[in-house]
């Protein structure tokens, strides 16, 4: 009986880390920029290219930097969440438009709703780069201080949200 | 017909030993150099779009641009070392192929080789166990004159 108790173990232990390695998310690559200063950038603004908007005029406020695109499916997912915090206005959301054309993504905000504040144009997906984006959407939260507090990769959902973007907001804002 | 399906094998056998990394969209540096620097770094690099293809493999959009930068960057004097410290900087040392060693990596590297010392010592142990075992186990004479007794039985019936 005990000799088959240790290939036993062994055996419930290789189940374990199985189990445990299938509930990763190998798309969740723990990002270095947290806790650094957001990279800086100055962008024309989608409604007006005009116009530029830089990560410097939001110091002094806690922000949300959303990157989107009008092809990127999972922002379609995700877009009735941020519609839905933008209008309780406890958080400005700022949108960086990664890669795409202008008319469409001002086409998408037109038929969806525009919960930013106001988006950038990252046309060629530099900015996107010194963000280390490579899943749009990704979602950044900034302090007052140009600090990249939190990373979400993927769609903000309404659980992330309450149980760790909008915490950390209010803390943030303290 | 044959020769058709001859002439596809060949053709196919072809495609399979040409280089993996096809870099079409991205134009290759003038220089041979660099581009040979380009080309072993994005093979060191991994595409975080298609997890588990190099940036050379790959043919997402994100390692397109970062084909890209590494040639402009290379064409501004940059080292290699500056370019993995960007890439680096960006996402993460999950970004590189070969992750440098480090706490957080500790088990990555040494954990093959902590099972594979385990692994002996586990054999060892049993070699000599069971060496010892064998020594006690070693038969009486009553009890080889049975066995024999047994096996010649068994022949018999055979």
């Amino acid at each position: 009986m005990k000799r088959f108790l240790i290939p036993l173990a062994i055996f419930f232990v290789l189940v374990l880390f199985l189990a445990v390695g299938l509930r990763l998310d190998p798309r969740q690559v723990p990002s270095p920029l947290i806790d650094k200063p957001a990279p800086p950038f100055t962008l024309p603004q989608l409604d007006d290219p005009q116009r530029q908007f830089s990560q410097k005029d939001m110091l002094g406020k806690v922000w949300m930097l959303n990157v989107w695109a009008s092809w990127c499916v999972s922002c379609r997912e995700e877009h009735p969440v941020l519609v839905e915090l933008s209008k309780k206005s406890i958080v400005p959301i700022y949108g960086l438009n990664y890669k795409d054309e202008r008319k469409d993504a001002l086409a998408w905000l037109g038929k969806l709703g525009n919960p930013y504040a106001l988006s950038i144009m990252d046309a060629d997906g530099r900015i996107g780069i010194d963000y280390g984006v490579y899943g749009v959407p990704e979602t950044y939260v900034i302090d007052k201080q140009g600090v990249i507090r939190y990373k979400q990769i993927g769609p903000v959902t309404p659980e992330i949200l309450d149980a760790k973007i909008l915490p950390l907001v209010k803390k943030l804002q303290g | 017909m044959k020769r058709r399906v001859l002439t596809l094998l060949a053709a196919l056998l072809v495609a399979a030993a040409a280089p993996l990394h096809a870099k079409e969209a991205v134009p290759a540096a003038d220089d041979p150099v660099a581009e040979r620097r380009a080309v072993a770094l994005e093979e060191g690099l991994r595409c975080l779009v298609c997890q588990n293809q190099t940036i050379a493999e790959s043919r997402a959009d994100l390692a397109m641009d970062l084909k890209k930068e590494i040639r402009e960057q290379i064409k501004a004097g940059k080292s290699d070392d500056e370019i993995i410290q960007f890439m680096v900087a960006r996402y993460g040392d999950f970004v590189l192929y070969k992750p440098p060693f480090k706490a957080t990596t500790a088990l990555l590297w040494a954990g093959p080789f902590a099972l594979l010392i385990g692994g002996v010592i586990v054999l060892f142990v049993y070699l000599r166990r069971r060496r010892t075992r064998v020594a006690q186990g070693a038969l009486s004479n009553e009890q080889r004159a049975r066995a024999e007794a047994l096996l010649d039985a068994n022949e018999d019936r055979a």
